[in-house]
Parts: C-alpha cells; structure tokens; sequence
C-alpha cells in the first residue's frame, strides 16, 4: 500500500471535518446540537481537529427535556468547561409551561415529541441558520435518505421530496432568511464506525455506556431504568440486571440491553455479534408507526 | 480495509431496490429488527412473499407508489471491504437524484431487465456514467428467471450494450447474469446460470481494484475557513483550513494563491495541531504560509509548477436539474469547490439526444437534459477541466432566488 493511503477511518474523519468547516465557512450563525450521547461527542472530538488552536465559530445547544440520566447531563457539562466552549441549554419544561403544551402521559411518558418545539424555539431565540447534528444514514430508513445539508424551511420542516441534490463534495449553504440547514457531518459513518473511532482516539464517554447495574422495568422485551418519570402497574416486574446503552435518548424512551461490557473493546466485540439494529434495539419512539421518524422529521425534529 | 462506494441504476421496475435487499440479506447484512419490520410490511403486499425492496423504500410515498423517490444511502461490510450503497431511483423525474449519487461512487451497477433489454433509461444512465467518469460499471442483466435462463438472451443485451459502452468510452465493463429476486448469483453462485463461469456480484464488488480516483500529482487546495484565534500567545497565528482535494503538499513548497496569483510558500503544515512535513488528498488539514498575504474562503492554493487554468470563458457539459428551463442569456451563479462566482450563459452549443446521442439545436434545456453550454463568469475561475481531474472541474449551477441547486456542470 502506498504511504498515501487513507484507512476507512481516516476516509471519513477527514470528510466530517471537511463538513465542518464548510458549516463554518457558509453560515452566520450555526450551532453544534449536543446532547451528551457517543454521536455528539464524537462531532465534538471532531470539531476540536477541525478548528483548533481556533475557537469553535458556535455554541453548544442542548435541548434538555427534563428526563435525561443525570450520568449524561453531568458528562456534558465537564465536556463543556475542559474544553472551554459555550454551551446553551433550553428546557422542554419551560416551553411546555410557556405554551401549555400537554404532557405525554401513560407508563412512558417520552418527551421526545415536545422537544422538536424547544429546538424550533431556541433557533428563532438565537438566529440559528445551521444546526449540526450527529445523525447518521444508518440508523433508520427515513435518515438514510437525508442529505449532507439537509434544508428546512422557516417551520423548521423537512419536504423530502424537495431535497436539493447534492454532487461530489460542494455544499449549497445558500438559504433564505428564515430557512435553516441542519448538516450531518457523520452521514456516512456506522454505528460500528463510531464505537471503532472513540476506541481509535481513546475518546471519554459518560458510564452509562458501560456496562452497570441498574433496576429496569422489562417492558415489551425491552429494558427501561426505573426512574421517576415511569408510572408502574400492578403486574410490572422490576428487575436488578446488568446493563449498558448503545444510545443515549431521554430515560423513557431509551432501552438498555442487558451486557458484560465494561470496556470499549468488550462493548465493539458485543456489537459485532449482535443481531438488533441500534434503534430497533433501543428506541420505543420508532416504534409507534412505520413512518415515525419521517413524520417527526417533516415537523422540524432531527 | 477500503470503501467502495457505489450506485445502482436502470429503470422503474428493473429491481434495483430488491438488488440491494438481496444483496444485503444473502451477505447477513439485515438484522433481526429490520427483517422483522420488513416481514410485516410485506405482510400487506405481494401475498405476503418478502419483499426486500421495503428495505430501501424508507419514505412514506414510496412505499406507497412502490417506487424509489430520492438517494437511499445504505451500509455493510464484509470482511474484505466496506461498502456505502446510493440506492438511487429509476424514475426520469428523479434523475437529479441519480446524479447526486453517482456524482460520488467509485462504481455504477446498471441493472438491466432481461426482457426489455436496453431501454431510454439505460441509455441515459450509461451517459452520466460516462460523463461522469466513474470508473468501474457492472452491467447486471436481471430477471433471467423469467427467460428460462437463456444465455443467448443474455447475449444478445451483452452484445448490444458493448457497442453503446465502446461509443460512450466506458472504463472496466462487466457483465454479470442475475435474478436479484431470486438471489441467483448476487451472493451465491446460481445452478440456473450454470453456462456463466464469471464471479458473482459480491465477489467482483469485494475484488474490484479501486483504482486510485485520488489523483496525487496535481496538488489543489481550496481554502474552506480561515482560523485566526486571536488569542495573546496565538497573536499572529493565521491559518488556513480545508481539505486537499488532489496532489501532495509538503513545507517548502512554493505555492500560487489563486485567482490573485500571488506567490508564497508553506511554512508549515497541520493536522490536529500537530506539524507535518506532508500531507496529501483527501487529508482535511490547516496550511500556512511564509508570507502574510489576503487568503480568504473561496481561494485556491496551488503548487507554482503546476497551475489550473484561469479563465472567464467556459464550456460545459450540464445535466440540467431545475423545473424551471435553462434559458440564454440567463444569469446563474456556480459554485466550484468552495468558490461562488456568478455566471451568465452564453450560448447553448447543443443538447444530446440521450437515444441517438446525436447532438441537437435547442433554445432552452428543460429538467434532465444534458447540455453543452458557453458561459462567462463574472470573476476569473481557476478549474482544471473535469476529464483531467475531477475534483477541480465539477460544479453545481444554483438558482439566484430560490438558492435550489439546479444543475451538475463538467467543466470541458
């Protein structure tokens, strides 16, 4: 092999900094989504090489919906400080009190629809016309369709039938004011290609990665941390297992999967065995329809 | 390990989603969630029988219509490779998208229904193919269990297909005999084409040289975003970030800023904060140099001995991808890399007749066309034509009001 060869890794490491910067060089007033889960602290390891010794040319924006582990939360605001960049936290909370929106109710009640109001909220509050988010094309089939910079229009909505095509690596930014573009810098990247990446660059992540104990509710097959926020039944069984996250999502609506894995190489050995989707794995809120994902993100999800 | 990244084409109904649905099961690529959601969906269609095309079919109107909308991207390795699939659809009015995901593969498949043989679509995808110069084709002759397995079938298409490549000057064409619905040599090698000693998709898929699309000699480098932290010990720091898109950079060289054309050379080079001596395409790295000269986002830093050209006058080849026509005299503004430069269009030489490939008059290019065009850009551009290097010679045409990319240009 040549000494001018690029490993896969390097490959697309090399791309997400390309899009990096590209977001840097095209927009006013972009903003990096980070929510504290492996996907965006991996965007924000990458923006450490896209822009160092530079400062980030944007904050840090967590949409918080008031049911995320405490684990996560802590993780990323120690993130925040060592690294020495702005984070913006908005809460679910204060939109549902401000427009009395309703909460969800029954066993789990998830947030995760409220919090596409919290974003919209925070992009007009700041002017935001990027946001950065750590989405990938393999977790489900409405994202495999999304472009690199993804165009919304002024309510945040995604027409996937309008998508502006997109050829070899130049990104159309340009948008009207109002419109925003939410850029994926890791479109292209695996699960599996993240987790070989955070063990490549000896990456932090919050413990709930790894394997613990924890009482969980098994709920349709699925393992839910018991918290505050699930209203038992009679007939639930709640259980101490040994349990680690492949995602990290609000406590309601995020499964664990029982495991052994206390290390990166354990957990990377575990994945390559497994025979369950990240998201079939994990999320109960793809569940509801089979368009789900699609239907949130033409309101302005991500 | 390497990744072939690559594009399916043919028409409506030619199979292409269920190719990859097949592709991706028979490799164990599907887990059991997906299958699952899969299994019932199909539960509703086709009297229950699997339907792998729901694999790809991520949007709601195309499970609908039952046909692919918009680039599906999909991933799956096996241990010799890593494969990024743009499931790309066959509708003319979806062409766009084609182009989208062919603008980056590595290879096309054109999926080719035994019974129909070439049609218009198979035409017009080999031409972008072409155009494109993507460098490795498979030609997938599909549904041959619908035609009793004929060889003289398969044939005959291999036969008439040659011809067309051989006008259109295609790279590394194979033809490979399958029924993507069936699997028959998609993973597995098929007992119903035993005339057909060739390899099975994967197999070719797994071995096929990837030439090297990164060409390292002509060293191009356009500026992305300008870092300048400002900070007290950082105080006259100034670099200038962004990724190689062609060639080797090494500290020493003396450069050219374009299209100021002042001269300079590297005093160092960066990757995440550590000094290089080199560095080379596609590395995404931050450049400095001796002098403290005007760079800016839209700037190309070459290497002096060897310069794009700087012009003002253009020709291009253009697949047109706006609703609204391409008109003369019409202004539009292209983006070349990271440089945005206004255009105006000058003449229309000709449009290809994507049947005959014969080259017509035209006075206005409506959606999926392609084109050759004259422009003239408001500020000089430095390109290299596309055939030449083609990371420095594509660009995209976008609309002035709506900002809607409307077309892919291949600078002649």
């Amino acid at each position: 092999m040549s000494k001018y060869h690029l490993d896969y890794l390097e490959q697309l490491e090399s791309e997400a900094i390309h899009i990096f910067r590209e977001v840097a060089g095209q927009f006013e007033r972009p903003a990096l989504l980070f929510s504290g889960g492996k996907d965006s602290i991996t965007l924000v390891h990458l923006a450490l090489k896209a822009f160092r010794p530079g400062k980030f040319p944007f904050p840090l924006v967590h949409i918080d919906t008031g049911h995320n582990f405490p684990e996560v939360l802590e993780f990323r605001d120690q993130l925040a400080e060592q690294i020495g960049e702005k984070l913006i936290v908005r809460k679910v909370e204060d939109t549902i009190k401000e427009k009395g929106l309703r909460e969800p109710k029954g066993k789990l009640p998830s947030r995760n629809a409220l919090q596409t109001f919290t974003l919209l909220d925070t992009i007009e509050e700041f002017e935001f016309d990027c946001c950065i988010g750590g989405g990938r094309r393999d977790e489900e089939k409405a994202r495999a369709k999304e472009r690199i910079f993804s165009v919304r229009d002024d309510f945040g909505q995604w027409d996937p039938k309008l998508q502006r095509p997109e050829l070899w690596n130049t990104y159309n930014g340009k948008i009207h004011k109002g419109e925003q573009v939410r850029a994926f810098p890791i479109s292209n990247w695996t699960e599996l290609d993240v987790w070989n990446y955070i063990l490549k660059e000896n990456i932090q992540l919050p413990s709930i990665y790894f394997s613990h104990e924890r009482e969980v509710l098994n709920f349709d097959n699925q393992f839910i941390a018991m918290n505050e926020f699930v209203n038992l039944d009679e007939n639930d069984v709640v259980t101490k297992e040994k349990v680690r996250y492949r995602t990290v999502g609000d406590m309601t609506c995020t499964a664990a999967v029982l495991s052994e894995a206390t290390n990166l190489e354990q957990v990377i050995a575990e994945i390559i065995t497994t025979k369950t989707s990240e998201r079939g794995e994990t999320r109960i809120d793809d569940r509801t329809s089979e368009a789900a994902m699609e239907d949130r993100k033409k309101a302005g999800y991500f | 390990m390497d990744i072939l990244r690559f594009i399916t084409a043919g028409s409506v109904d030619d199979g292409k989603s269920t190719l990859i649905g097949r592709l991706l099961y028979d490799s164990k690529n599907i887990l059991i969630d997906q299958l699952e959601a899969v299994e019932r969906a199909s539960k509703f269609k086709n009297d229950g029988e699997l339907d792998l095309a729901l694999l790809t079919d991520g949007l709601r109107a195309e499970r609908e219509q039952g046909i692919t909308i918009d680039v599906a991207y999909k991933y799956f390795s096996t241990p010799k490779r890593k494969f990024i699939i743009a499931d790309a659809p066959g509708h003319v009015q979806y062409t766009r998208n084609m182009i989208t995901g062919a603008s980056n593969s590595d290879l096309i498949i054109i999926l080719i229904d035994a019974r129909n043989g070439i049609i218009e679509q198979t035409k017009r995808h080999s031409i972008i193919a072409s155009l494109l110069n993507i460098p490795n084709v498979v030609v997938a002759i599909n549904k041959l269990d619908l035609v009793n397995y004929s060889e003289d079938i398969f044939n005959n298409i291999k036969n008439d297909y040659s011809k067309m490549a051989e006008q259109l000057s295609l790279n590394n064409v194979v033809y490979i005999p399958i029924s993507a619905l069936d699997g028959d040599n998609i993973v597995d090698k098929s007992e119903n084409l035993n005339w057909y000693d060739g390899k099975t998709l994967l197999d070719y898929l797994e071995s096929v040289e990837l030439e090297n699309n990164i060409n390292l000699d002509k060293a191009r480098f356009p500026v992305q975003y300008v870092i300048r932290p400002q900070t007290e010990e950082l105080h006259d720091y100034r670099g200038y970030a962004g990724k190689i898109s062609s060639g080797i950079y090494k500290v020493g060289d003396s450069v050219t800023i374009l299209p100021s054309g002042t001269e300079s050379k590297i005093s160092s080079i960066e990757i995440n904060q550590q000094k290089v001596e080199e560095a080379f395409a596609p590395q995404s790295v931050i450049l400095h140099l001796e002098d403290d000269v005007d760079i800016s986002r839209g700037d190309l830093i070459v290497k002096s001995d060897d310069l794009p050209k700087i012009e003002q006058e253009l020709e291009v080849l253009v697949c047109w991808m706006g609703d609204k026509p391409l008109k003369s005299s019409s202004k539009y503004l292209i983006q070349n890399n990271t440089t945005q430069v206004k255009v105006v269009i000058k003449e229309i030489d000709y449009k290809l007749d994507v049947n005959t490939l014969e080259k017509q008059e035209v006075e206005q290019v409506s959606l999926n066309e392609i084109v050759k065009l004259k422009l003239k850009t408001a500020k000089p551009l430095a390109y290299d034509s596309y055939k030449d290097l083609a990371s420095n010679g594509g660009i995209i045409f976008i609309d002035e009001s709506s900002f809607v990319t409307v077309g892919a240009g291949l600078i002649q």
